[in-house]
């Protein structure tokens, strides 16, 4: 009889614990296509859309310039360009220009976070242009350049293969 | 009102003389305890972003209290209807999802104490010259709660986690939609979406109506306001974990996807600003913390390093959580030097200063878990100090 009951109980446990509540709605592609704003090294999830490096540093200079300062040199916050080259001088200034490994960030960052004051206000048209003008400061990209879905994925940044993986150890 | 010379009233204090008041319907600490604040210096123009303090030094126990929890924003608090906020799965997994926070309230819930700290936490121990400041001011990025949520891997494997699958890209609702790369791998472990801290309601400065609670891990990927999860092969390269939290080492190269917080403890009765009332008895009191497990011991020294002793641990030592220390110490009234020195149940144990700075390029602060040092003067004054 002990046993018995101590059966029952296991596959009422077991018939329990099989079991989640599934509670979450469906979203459909189109759902996710535009809650989606993330986009990758590899330039997955960049939208439609161009920016030139000349229509960029118009918008710099009306949105960005009061915080970053002329060309992104910085203050009253982060300073956005240079450094390139000074990482291992034991004086690095570390910048999205020198340091970031991808350029895709500049994009993604911009677009979800930036300006300060009117977060996700710029089209991505607007956000290309930003993006390209950042870039051709420090000569990363010409001066004539056109950033796109296609193009700012194969932008090769400065730090490209400067960082080492922690995760999920160290390397030996 | 007069009271007669026979009546005990006479030598009763005033509260014992007259009715207390009423009920409140939140109660609020003693009015003597008004210095025991979070501070803070909001940046000019950007008043929303930063961090502020937790007293650490004012506090006891291991349980930080939910108005005193420190805080990292990087675009302010959003206020958040928790009626149109959902949180969302997608990406490599076979049914995209979206969980409202009613829906999320009808699932088994878990409850664990938990710390968190901010990566950035003790960074002034990189400077030439020890900082002479509140233990709080140099160590109040860590707090301590009971969080309660439903576990990740529950929602995780209600959608169905594809093959090739390695990295979850987490995202907050807030003005930054601050976005972090997790590890699957963690989020199939321990990894909590939580909805209560302390036993309320998760605070607007802690994520409400949900962040993610990743044991262990630095704060900042312990996303707040969370409301979408991107199931990817690789991680995205987010700002926050190019541009912050990465630690820069000599040969020009940066760590990337350092996650935990290794060992760690501050002594924090004495710490700086206050004054020892003289020689004879006192109780050294901390607080120790692994990102990796339980403490297994602290040791304390009071002659810089030369011997040491074992604290007492408070029980229970929790996993992951905050575990106070304590040291009966009788003190000659002689030039001291306080240290701790924990080691988690891994066998790590806290690096010098040195051993750990000798890691890094000068001005890397991330992560710092080096031993600290206060000096005790023979005036009973209690000053920063580097052995």
């Amino acid at each position: 009889m002990f046993t018995f009951r101590a059966v029952l109980f296991l596959c009422l446990a077991a018939a329990l614990q099989a079991q989640t509540p599934a509670l979450g709605r469906a979203l459909t592609p189109e759902e996710v296509r535009k809650l989606d704003i993330t986009v990758a090294p590899n330039g997955a999830g960049l939208p439609p859309g161009s920016g030139s490096v000349s229509a960029g540093g118009a918008i710099f200079a009306q949105k960005c310039q009061g915080c970053h300062g002329a060309q992104g040199a910085g203050k009253p916050q982060d300073q956005l360009t240079g450094g390139v080259g000074s990482l291992a001088s034991g004086k690095a200034v570390k910048t999205p220009v020198s340091y970031w490994p991808s350029a895709t960030t500049i994009f993604d960052y911009v677009r979800r976070a930036m300006p300060y004051t009117a977060p996700q206000s710029l089209t991505n048209d607007e956000v290309y242009a930003v993006t390209a003008y950042l870039l051709s400061i420090d000569g990363v990209v010409p001066k004539d350049a056109v950033l796109d879905a296609k193009t700012l994925p194969a932008v090769k940044m400065p730090n490209k293969d400067g960082f080492v993986r922690w995760w999920p150890a160290p390397p030996r | 009102m007069a009271q007669a010379a026979d009546s005990i009233g006479a030598d009763a204090p005033e509260w014992m003389k007259t009715p207390g008041r009423s009920f409140s319907g939140y109660g609020m600490p003693a009015k003597s305890q008004d210095k025991v604040q979070r501070t803070f210096t909001a940046g000019p123009g950007r008043p929303g972003t930063g961090v502020s303090r937790t007293p650490v030094h004012l506090l006891e126990g291991t349980i930080t209290p939910n108005g005193l929890h420190f805080e990292r924003h990087h675009n302010g608090i959003p206020d958040i209807d928790p009626a149109r906020h959902e949180l969302v799965i997608h990406g490599m997994v076979n049914r995209p999802l979206a969980f409202s926070v009613e829906a999320l309230m009808r699932y088994p819930m878990e409850t664990h104490v938990r710390f968190i700290e901010c990566p950035g936490n003790s960074g002034g121990y990189i400077g030439p010259q020890p900082t002479q400041a509140s233990a709080a001011a140099i160590n109040g990025l860590i707090s301590c709660s009971e969080w309660t949520g439903v576990r990740l891997s529950t929602l995780l494997q209600e959608a169905g986690v594809a093959p090739g699958a390695h990295w979850v890209i987490a995202e907050g609702a807030d003005a930054a939609a601050m976005s972090r790369s997790v590890p699957l791998e963690k989020c199939l472990d321990d990894a909590v979406i939580a909805l209560y801290q302390n036993g309320e309601a998760i605070r607007p400065e802690q994520g409400f109506p949900m962040r993610l609670l990743l044991p262990g891990f630095e704060g900042n990927i312990n996303v707040k306001w969370l409301r979408r999860l991107k199931v990817t092969a690789e991680p995205v390269n987010a700002r926050d974990e190019t541009s912050h939290y990465t630690e820069l080492m000599p040969d020009g190269r940066a760590r990337q996807f350092m996650f935990v917080q290794s060992v760690k403890s501050m002594i924090l009765r004495p710490s700086f600003g206050m004054t020892m009332k003289g020689p004879g008895f006192y109780e050294v009191s901390g607080l120790a913390w692994s990102g990796a497990g339980r403490i297994s011991k602290v040791e304390v020294s009071a002659d810089g390093g030369r011997t040491w002793a074992l604290a007492a641990l408070s029980e229970p030592v929790l996993s992951k959580a905050l575990t106070r220390f304590r040291l009966p110490w009788q003190w000659d009234g002689r030039p001291s030097v306080l240290m701790s020195r924990a080691t988690d149940e891994t066998g790590e144990v806290q690096p010098t200063r040195a051993a750990w700075l000798a890691q890094y390029a000068p001005g890397q602060f991330y992560h710092f878990n080096g031993i600290q040092s206060w000096g005790v003067e023979a005036d009973g004054t209690v000053k920063n100090v580097y052995v």
